[in-house]
């Protein structure tokens, strides 16, 4: 038995421990902000936070998230207000919006730890997410939104 | 034979059925091909508008999609278009019949209704078409939506607006031509009269419908909306996580499926041992597909099916599965490598004529200085961040699917063709799509889900892996081009020959096509239009061993590169530069006339006379690129160059500029692109813009990465690590779009953003380095 918290809400699982953190969020507790995208920790589509750092939940088995906070864009903010959604939709960076939730969590964690990133940290912290609509410009705008630098 | 490929064109009411589809009556289908008139608008039955609100109340989507009023339907509903639905209490519903895969159609389409019915955008419901031919094409792609149907929607909106007028000015016993509808209020400024639509709904559902002489539309300066900046409708449900797409849906009792598939092209099963797959907990049964008959049209490759109770369990039962497939022969033996000598002897031979001006030979012969070279682009897969995926259900006979798809009339046509039964019998419930690209008007996924639930009797998800996406594309075709250019004494180009050579979309139509159908060898072939007075380009023929299927700018996007690569080599023969040589090798200003040349102008499907090849709006776009990104007097240095490329595609003219910087260990990144880009008039400008934002994206991930391999008839790629495409870093860092102010018709948005991209990349790598790059992709080249 894993004991967890998603989002702020105790959960029990007892299945299997190898299965990956997405497939739970998603099939189980049909979080399906969090998004599959490569399986392979690549294209950074299913990020989420665990105890506040970015982690590709695609290849984190759910025993690795046992007793830490997971945190799905879903439970980002109460209200959808997060500087980075609020910046996101100021700068209409979506085009298909698949990979945003992925990039809007990588961001999140970024901020909670460097509030005023410097443009290399932006790409560093950004170039494990792909968007294949290519938003990138936007993607980076929107944080320099949210963190308020320019 | 016709094939779909952004001709789009709404199918008449009489023809919607399609009973047992075969590959020929696919091919004959009016749907997506037939040239007929946008559809008038006219009244709906009430039923059926009742019935699209309940079916969207029970597939909920997107932002302005509130479930709960369906039940408030009630007599009085009123429909005037089968794109616009009034409720009684006034609510107006806006149908979307395209599918959003980024480009923002769901959005501007419903937009222009809104605005030209002049009701409040906040309080517009956005709903989602299900797959029906009375909506007329839904065939999304070819970077047509706009294009296509912007005049029905104004149509609809002014129809309705009339009729509203009307009633209310029965109501109130005035002359109808003093009564406006202005944002969702009907006026009467001489009585001071206004009072919500709501109370004129049930009045003008009672109404003839006017003809369209009788309709006023509104001119530009008095749009609200049209050409502003708007957020697309699901813009928050992205941001917090709640858009639903395909790979979000979710049925009771659903099963999973994971699907092994034949590793060669047209294989089929020999032996399967599942013993191991189905001990996998969760894992409840494997189901063999039945493999299809050529040619392919949208059919699923066949294989072997393992069902279980999650994702997971089935793709992990899946890796557990042995299969002995009986190889095909005629493509085990598909090597890239191998076949590259194989399109280059294709091309070195005389092929097919496509276009003919003057006389080649004998100019070619004479003339002064000679430039003979050879590009190649490689196979390349999609690559959508949503892999494909469906929800199947089938139920009593029919099937409903719910699917992230570009075309939910193909949907219906291709399952129902699979498992027997009419399109009808099919609904196809569109999601949002994550990304498109051209896979997703495909839909033999969509195919596998209803097969696998009608053999397991339950709905059924098949979820593709991103091994699956990348394998078992349809692949955009590998090409290879000869140019052989005469120069006279002047350095004119005086005689030019452009041959191309790629395994044709076509033969996933017509197996065995060897020759591009008219859309291809019309993308970049056949109308180039400098005005060079002995020009012949040819098709070469070329064998297909994988399915091949449109990407997001299609032919475009080897041919630009060719063209335009050999332009820039044939400006530096002159001591010249792209752009100086291009304003003096595209002639004066007008209209290029391809029948001259025994062409009949594909022209994305468009008659020539509303979009003409227009030789200045090229030579505009070009000179205003050249402009802003200082390219006359940017200082080439080796670790810090420019090149450029303009480009007429899909109706629209587009040049754009690239920016490189080399550092020492021959890293190249992009600082900047600037993009000028004359697409007619525009509905929303941002979502434009940002369409040529992910032109250049797309254009990069291409030009530097992008390429598909096969050994042994096998895709030797699998995932982002062997097929990368653009990250953050890699990307331009900068991209500065300019919408060309136009009054000419809508053109395209989408795709032509993206064919510039690789050529003016290569050409700035030449100018920083002197290796010019005639192979994709740059990065098998080492800069320094």
């Amino acid at each position: 038995m894993i004991e967890l918290s998603v989002n702020g809400q105790p959960r029990k699982f007892d299945g299997d421990e190898d299965l990956p953190l997405l497939w739970y969020l998603r099939d189980e507790l049909d979080l399906t902000g969090t998004k599959f995208g490569c399986g392979m920790g690549l294209c950074g589509a299913c990020t989420v936070h665990l105890n506040g750092e970015a982690v590709r939940s695609c290849v984190t088995p759910i025993k690795a998230a046992a007793a830490k906070r997971i945190t799905t864009i879903e439970g980002l903010s109460a209200t959808g207000t997060h500087p980075c959604q609020a910046a996101w939709e100021k700068h209409n960076v979506a085009q298909c919006g698949y990979c945003q939730s992925g990039q809007i969590m990588q961001a999140a964690a970024l901020l909670a730890k460097t509030p005023k990133p410097t443009d290399a940290q932006i790409d560093n912290a950004m170039d494990g997410n792909i968007c294949r609509c290519g938003t990138y410009t936007r993607i980076r705008a929107a944080i320099k939104t949210a963190a308020g630098v320019k | 034979m016709k094939i779909a490929y952004g001709t789009s064109f709404p199918a008449p009411e009489n023809k919607s059925e399609i009973a047992g589809l075969t590959a020929d009556s696919y091919q004959q289908h009016p749907g997506a091909y037939a040239e007929v008139e946008t559809p008038a608008v006219f009244k709906v039955d009430r039923r059926d508008f009742l019935g699209a609100i309940l079916s969207a109340s029970a597939f909920v989507l997107g932002a302005n999609l509130a479930a709960g009023s369906a039940t408030a339907a009630t007599t009085t509903t009123w429909q005037p278009s089968v794109y616009l639905g009034f409720q009684p209490d006034g609510t107006v519903v806006i149908t979307a019949h395209r599918s959003e895969m980024g480009t923002g159609s769901r959005t501007s389409l419903p937009l222009v209704v809104a605005d030209e019915l002049d009701v409040d955008w906040k309080t517009v419901r956005v709903e989602q078409a299900i797959g029906d031919t009375k909506y007329g094409s839904q065939n999304t792609d070819g970077s047509c939506s706009v294009r296509d149907f912007v005049a029905a929607m104004h149509q609809t909106g002014a129809t309705a607006r009339l009729m509203l007028e009307r009633a209310a000015a029965q109501k109130w016993g005035v002359p109808a031509n003093e009564v406006a509808l202005r944002m969702g209020k009907l006026t009467h400024d001489a009585s001071k009269r206004s009072a919500p639509i709501g109370e004129f709904v049930a009045a003008a559902a009672a109404l003839p419908v006017p003809a369209k002489t009788e309709l006023h539309f509104k001119s530009p300066s008095e749009y609200r909306y049209i050409g502003k900046d708007i957020a697309i409708v699901d813009q928050h449900n992205i941001v917090t996580g709640k858009a639903i797409y395909g790979m979000d849906a979710k049925r009771p009792g659903m099963l999973y499926a994971a699907i092994e598939r034949p590793p060669v092209y047209d294989s089929k099963i020999k032996n399967v041992n599942d013993t191991e797959a189905l001990q996998v907990k969760g894992v409840m049964k494997t189901v063999q597909l039945p493999p299809f008959k050529q040619p392919h049209l949208f059919q699923q490759l066949g294989g072997v099916a393992v069902l279980a109770d999650s994702t997971y369990a089935a793709m992990q039962g899946r890796k557990k599965l042995k299969v002995d497939w009986d190889v095909n022969p005629a493509h085990s033996s598909f090597n890239s490598a191998g076949y590259k000598q194989e399109l280059f002897a294709s091309v070195h031979k005389a092929g097919k004529t496509v276009r003919n001006r003057g006389n080649f030979e004998t100019a070619f012969d004479k003339a002064a200085k000679k430039l003979e070279v050879d590009y190649y682009v490689p196979m390349l897969a999609h690559a959508a961040m949503e892999p494909p995926v469906a929800v199947a259900e089938f139920k009593d006979g029919k099937v409903e699917a719910w699917c992230p798809t570009q075309d939910p009339q193909a949907v219906q046509q291709s399952v129902a063709a699979a498992l027997g039964i009419t399109p009808k019998d099919v609904t196809a419930n569109v999601t949002l799509l994550g990304g498109g690209f051209g896979r997703k008007s495909k839909p033999d996924y969509v195919v596998e889900a209803a097969l696998l639930s009608k053999a397991s009797g339950k709905p059924v998800k098949v979820v593709w892996t991103r091994e699956d996406d990348i394998r078992f594309d349809y692949f955009h075709s590998v090409a290879a081009m000869h140019m052989k250019g005469g120069l006279d004494s002047s350095g004119k180009l005086e005689s030019w020959l452009f041959r191309s050579a790629f395994p044709p979309i076509a033969s996933t139509f017509a197996a065995g096509t060897e020759y591009g159908a008219d859309f291809e060898t019309g993308m970049g072939l056949n109308e180039i239009l400098f005005d060079v007075p002995h020009m012949r380009a040819e098709n070469c023929p070329a064998k297909n061993h994988v399915r091949q299927g449109w990407l997001r700018a299609v032919c475009h996007l080897f041919h630009a590169f060719a063209i335009h690569s050999f332009v820039d080599e044939v400006a530096h023969l002159n001591n010249s530069n792209y752009v100086d040589y291009f304003l003096k090798t595209i002639g004066p200003d007008r209209q290029v006339d391809l029948t001259k040349d025994g062409v009949k102008p594909w022209n994305n499907g468009q008659s020539t006379e509303t979009f003409p090849l227009d030789t200045g709006r090229l030579r505009r776009v070009l000179e205003q690129c050249a402009q802003k990104s200082g390219y006359a007097k940017f200082a080439n240095s080796k670790n810090r160059a420019i090149g450029i490329a303009g480009h007429r595609s899909f109706l629209s003219y587009v040049a754009s500029a690239v920016e490189i910087a080399i550092d020492a260990q021959g890293n190249l990144t992009i600082p900047n692109v600037w993009t000028v880009a004359d697409v007619g008039q525009t509905v929303m400008p941002d979502r434009v813009r940002a369409q040529f934002e992910g032109a250049a994206v797309f254009g990069t991930s291409l030009a530097l990465m992008g390429e598909i391999t096969a050994d042994s008839g096998r895709i030797t790629q699998s995932n982002f690590h062997n097929y990368p495409v653009a990250r953050l870093k890699q990307a331009p860092q900068k991209i500065d779009v300019t919408i060309v102010a136009s009054s000419a018709p809508h053109a395209g948005v989408g795709e032509p953003g993206a064919p510039v991209i690789a050529p003016a990349l290569t050409a700035a790598i030449f100018n920083a380095t002197g290796k010019r790059i005639r192979e994709l992709p740059i990065r098998q080249t080492k800069l320094v």
